[in-house]
């Protein structure tokens, strides 16, 4: 399928940029150590929501009050009305452990990134549309053929498309920030030490749900970005993200 | 992959030991001042000791945010978990007249004090909330004595670090540090929405720690201890909590 949007000028600078790393050291060590994480966050939060899975809004909320929404779980306390008849064993003590322990590498991580995004231009280069995708018709075109499941562009080899980089800036500079504040918000010294923390989110309980809801959030990109790795080439594109590998290498099989 | 030279090795080498002795040193300045939770080894020691010294670091002063009484939830949330022991019937039984809160450790004059002379203090009113680590909370107005004015009439002795405090039924103790233990804040809580505290609640006597989760307010206690160590206590992990796979520190 011919890419018109490509000109030769961009063509040669794929075929330039062929020895270059297809993904940068940096980007593959902070990409796997956030996998690494998000997934130790993942798990460890379930289990501490298995505690209490009601949510609630404003300040307070506990088994007495009314819940916004609560999920058709079992709970590992008796404390809880959730309707079974049993309860599950507590994982709180390593669950909770493992989930702050996993947030400060986690944290750590995403720091090295954007301070070395920023200064590297990597941000400026890779992640923020490019000039000439800025527009509304550029948006709405990318995504037509993103939903078509049309193949990737050649220049897709080396780079980001537009709906790819405008996923990746939500998520990295949207629901990751997000996460950690109101995950912050429910720190009682935290918000001793900086209340806006969690007032401007109307409540402890309020910071408890978004949490909740951006976790909902990240891991629906999980699977999207899962799928369409999956659908670009599993294979060429894991390897890349792990050695750096720009092409499939044709050795012998 | 290109040859790793000898220089680059020596260097490398040289950066690793300076990065190690680094940390050892740090490891030393952080505990002298205090930013190294009792609960410091083991896999997840790392994690707790960055959250107790970011926190204590970040919060040495910080106070618990207040609610107006209106905010006050009814009904608050007792969360029973364990019913009352015989012993503690008893003292019940007699209108709490024989509890005592002893205190003892590393102060001047050791007391043994009756509910009316902790009540004798001058009274704190705070209404805050109780956030358990479940994710569920309370606000609730709390009134009682600071532990500071206790620990003060006792004589704080200068190599106090720690001070530790026991429920009637031995399983749950905990420990806070001096300056959470000297926070205007913490409260030795006897009155709670302007009635004697309930049992349920903890009462009579339950210890008040705002900027902590829920577990650090240990119900019905009967005995606090200044120490300049936590490791004549329990299994020396500074608390019930981390021998029952929970931090020492529950500021998060």
């Amino acid at each position: 399928m011919a890419e018109t949007a490509w000109s030769v000028g961009g063509l040669a600078a794929v075929a330039a940029r062929t020895d270059a790393p297809r993904h940068t050291a940096v980007v593959r060590v902070t990409h796997w150590l956030t996998t690494a994480c998000f997934l130790a966050l993942l798990v460890s939060g379930l289990e501490i929501v298995v505690s209490h899975p009601r949510f609630y809004w404003g300040e307070t909320g506990n088994a007495l009050t009314p819940a916004l929404f609560s999920l058709p779980i079992p709970a590992s306390r008796a404390t809880v009305p959730t309707g079974y008849g049993f309860v599950l064993p507590d994982q709180n003590g390593w669950s909770r452990a493992l989930h702050f322990q996993s947030a400060w590498v986690l944290v750590f991580t995403g720091a090295l990134y954007v301070i070395w995004g920023a200064v590297s231009g990597h941000f400026r280069n890779h992640l923020l549309p490019e000039a000439k995708d800025r527009s509304l018709p550029a948006f709405s075109r990318a995504l037509a053929r993103h939903l078509r499941f049309s193949p990737p562009a050649a220049a897709d080899a080396w780079s980001y498309n537009l709906v790819q980089r405008l996923a990746y800036v939500v998520v990295i500079f949207g629901l990751f920030p997000l996460v950690i504040w109101t995950g912050l918000a429910m720190s009682p010294a935290f918000v001793s030490a900086v209340p806006s923390t969690v007032t401007l989110l109307g409540g402890r309980q309020s910071a408890r749900t978004l949490h909740f809801l951006v976790t909902l959030a990240l891991v629906a990109f999980l699977l999207i970005h899962v799928a369409m790795v999956w659908f670009a080439g599993f294979g060429t594109r894991v390897t890349a993200m792990i050695t750096g590998a720009a092409a499939p290498t044709r050795g012998p099989e | 992959m290109s040859a790793v030279s000898r220089r680059t090795m020596i260097t490398r080498g040289l950066a690793a030991a300076a990065g190690l002795s680094g940390l050892a040193a740090a490891g030393r300045i952080a505990d002298r001042y205090g930013l190294v939770p009792p609960d410091h080894g083991g896999l997840y020691g790392p994690g707790a000791t960055l959250t107790y010294g970011a926190q204590r670091l970040l919060t040495r002063n910080s106070r618990a945010r207040e609610f107006s009484r209106s905010q006050i939830s009814t009904p608050p949330f007792a969360n029973e978990i364990a019913p009352p022991s015989d012993r503690f019937k008893r003292l019940q039984a007699d209108g709490f007249k024989d509890w005592r809160l002893e205190v003892e450790g590393l102060v001047a004059q050791p007391a043994s004090l009756s509910l009316d002379e902790v009540k004798r203090f001058p009274a704190r009113r705070q209404i805050t909330e109780i956030a358990c680590e479940e994710g569920w909370s309370y606000v609730a107005e709390w009134i009682g004595t600071p532990l500071a004015d206790i620990l003060r009439a006792a004589g704080i002795m200068p190599q106090a670090r720690y001070v530790a405090y026991f429920s009637i039924d031995s399983a749950w103790w905990e420990s806070i540090d001096m300056a959470d233990a000297l926070h205007p804040q913490t409260l030795v809580a006897y009155a709670m929405n302007d009635a004697d505290l309930p049992p349920a609640f903890g009462g009579p006597l339950r210890l008040r720690v705002p900027r902590q989760l829920g577990y650090k307010s240990v119900k019905f206690i009967n005995r606090l201890a200044v120490t300049d160590s936590l490791k004549r206590f329990g299994k020396g992990l500074g608390s019930a909590s981390p021998e029952g796979g929970y931090a020492w520190y529950a500021g998060i």
